[in-house]
């Protein structure tokens, strides 16, 4: 039954990845970095949210580990560092892991300390 | 990988939602078969996001290896399969948990392994696949 949640919330926050990078890019001219930046971010409040307000089961199963695990993404972001570290661009690395780290664990930490208290 | 390279249609965007749902599947997989408590050390997340750079890598010299693969090659193992197999989202949380929890030290080094790590996983991915592709061609 989870797997079938995992996989609901996973068919809707895979393609919602990729929309809400392609509307940044495409409305406000936004880099692709800036777009795996925002969808992070933006999953890390709602997980963050989730598990400060514990919760569990088929809910965490569909929102959590379905829904925010496909909407987020690592490889991208790795490539995007990559990238970055073989192109000499060193500096852009940095910066992406510092926003990554600031904004991205900031947003987990923000959810996680507005819903649990 | 989510850069719109195409104008995007039907096909690709349930290519990305079939290849999410694979990769989210698997993950969660992952998940049950090495679980953590709040304050351990969180292992799957980080095997997943490793070995999803790893192919990554892989992907990406495959691709340039072979300019005319499918449309569709991308969109469903780049963005979909991929991107559902590795998750931002996990490590934040996990971070978080780490710090809530004393351990900072462990935080610190998830944090590291994490980022370091999956650099250093897309080169390995790179650096394989270029031998791969380049010889079969």
């Amino acid at each position: 039954m989870n797997s079938l949640l995992v996989a609901a919330g996973a068919a809707v926050g895979a393609p919602m990845r990729f929309l809400v990078s392609h509307w940044l890019h495409t409305r406000f001219a936004a880099t692709p970095i800036t777009g795996t930046l925002t969808v992070n971010v933006l999953g890390s409040l709602i997980l963050g949210l989730l598990v400060g307000a514990a919760v569990d089961g088929s809910w965490m199963a569909l929102l959590g580990t379905g829904f925010c695990g496909a909407f987020t993404t690592f490889s991208t972001l790795a490539l995007e560092l990559q990238d970055a570290v073989t192109d000499d661009r060193q500096q852009h690395a940095v910066v992406n892991v510092v926003l990554h780290l600031v904004l991205g664990v900031g947003a987990a930490w923000l959810g996680w300390w507005l819903t649990a208290g | 990988m989510s850069q719109p390279a195409t104008q995007p249609d039907s096909a690709f965007l349930l290519g990305i939602a079939a290849g999410g749902v694979v990769g989210s599947l698997s993950r969660y997989a992952v998940q049950l078969a090495l679980p953590h408590t709040a304050g351990s050390f969180p292992w799957s997340t980080l095997v997943v996001n490793l070995t999803g750079a790893v192919a990554m890598g892989l992907l990406v010299a495959f691709l340039v290896a072979r300019p005319g693969a499918h449309r569709l090659a991308r969109p469903v193992v780049g963005v979909g399969v991929l991107g559902g197999w590795t998750t931002f989202s996990a490590f934040a949380v996990d971070t978080v948990t780490l710090l809530e929890t004393g351990h900072g030290g462990a935080a610190a080094a998830y944090v590291l392994s994490s980022f370091l790590g999956s650099v250093l996983a897309v080169t390995l991915g790179s650096i394989v696949g270029q031998r791969i592709w380049r010889i079969a061609s």
